[in-house]
């Protein structure tokens, strides 16, 4: 691990927007900065999206779980719960679904010009995300918590070794790409 | 050089690129990519003028404080990556509606940023209550097999495509 880069606090803010650059010209050349790409994804007409994202998690689930094996990194996986997940994934989806543009992207595509990104979705998620921090005291009593798992990962889960599960995944990843590919998506 | 130009690469290449982007991140950085605290520390810095102390007294606030972090300059990266992406290959370009959107919805900007708007707001509120985002949930979260992270990229997607259904079919007739 190299925790003197780790902790230098300039240095990392110089890093988080030199990565931020280079994932923003990716998004942006592989199109999903535009709301027609991922309006597209999700009305199943176009899967620009949905092979961007697998092709992402097959190389970077092999690069992570590689240098992990090398005590390169460690993990960070997200805790989660079912009130937390499947709700917070419902309503962000329907979010999602009008706007057109995810988090990310929605930075990508107020970059290349696009104005409702900017005054919709950037504006409006500021004021999403300060509306849930006021309300999270509330939410946090109620929902939450509800049916927590914490940093559970799918080997933990599974009770085996991490290559048990990248192995076989990385080849149904792989299995679903080939698929798409032959349907003409 | 001509490859800096052309306006779409493969989905292959651009994804490839983001999952390498992430071994980056998680040994340069110590952290997976991702992007929906940026807007909740941004709102934080916003209510921090206009209320001042009390703002940052917030439960959550205490949590994500309204600072700028490394995920925070890294939606600002993402926004002038884009904007050299597109400037370079000639597609940048000032736009209220989007022609998918205007051809279903017609082509007013006053309806196009009134739906924008509000999926903004419940996007920004449900990235926060589900803990993350596409980026950070459905790449970072599901390449480290987190089973939160597997659960948000599956109802946010069934949840997504629904309503984009529902408003195109709707809406358009």
């Amino acid at each position: 691990m190299l925790k003197n880069v780790h902790s230098r606090k300039g240095l990392q803010l110089v890093l988080g927007l030199f990565i931020g650059i280079a994932f923003g010209f990716l998004l942006q050349k592989g199109g999903v900065t535009n709301y027609n790409i991922i309006i597209g994804q999700l009305l199943l007409i176009d899967f620009t999206v949905v092979k961007v994202m697998l092709t992402a998690v097959l190389v970077g689930m092999i690069g992570i779980y590689g240098l992990r094996s090398l005590g390169l990194v460690i993990l960070h996986p997200k805790p989660g719960s079912l009130g937390a997940s499947v709700v917070g994934g419902l309503i962000f989806g329907v979010g999602f679904g009008l706007l057109g543009y995810c988090p990310g992207t929605v930075a990508g595509a107020v970059g290349q010009g696009s104005l409702d990104a900017l005054f919709g979705g950037v504006v409006g998620m500021l004021l999403g995300t300060g509306l849930f921090a006021a309300m999270y005291p509330m939410l946090n009593r109620s929902i939450l918590q509800r049916g927590s798992f914490g940093t559970l990962t799918l080997p933990e889960l599974s009770r085996v070794h991490a290559w048990v599960i990248v192995i076989p995944l990385a080849g149904a990843l792989l299995f679903i790409l080939l698929m798409l590919e032959r349907a003409g998506f | 050089m001509d490859d800096v130009i052309i306006a779409r690469w493969s989905p292959y290449v651009v994804g490839a690129g983001i999952g390498i982007l992430s071994w980056v991140a998680f040994l340069l950085s110590n952290r997976p990519i991702g992007c929906s605290t940026a807007y909740v520390r941004s709102s934080g810095m916003i209510e921090k003028v206009f209320r001042g102390k009390k703002a940052t007294q917030k439960a959550y606030y205490q949590e994500f404080t309204p600072t700028v972090d490394w995920e925070w300059m890294l939606v600002v990266g993402i926004v002038i990556g884009a904007f050299i992406s597109s400037v370079l290959s000639g597609h940048f370009q000032v736009q209220w509606v989007p022609s998918k959107w205007a051809e279903v919805m017609g082509s007013a900007v006053s309806i196009r940023w009134v739906v924008a708007l509000v999926g903004g707001i419940v996007m920004g509120f449900g990235a926060r209550w589900a803990g993350g985002c596409t980026s950070g949930h459905g790449i970072s979260g599901a390449l480290q097999l987190a089973v939160s992270s597997w659960l948000v990229f599956l109802c946010l997607f069934i949840s997504g495509i629904i309503t984009a259904h529902v408003l195109f079919a709707g809406w358009g007739g």
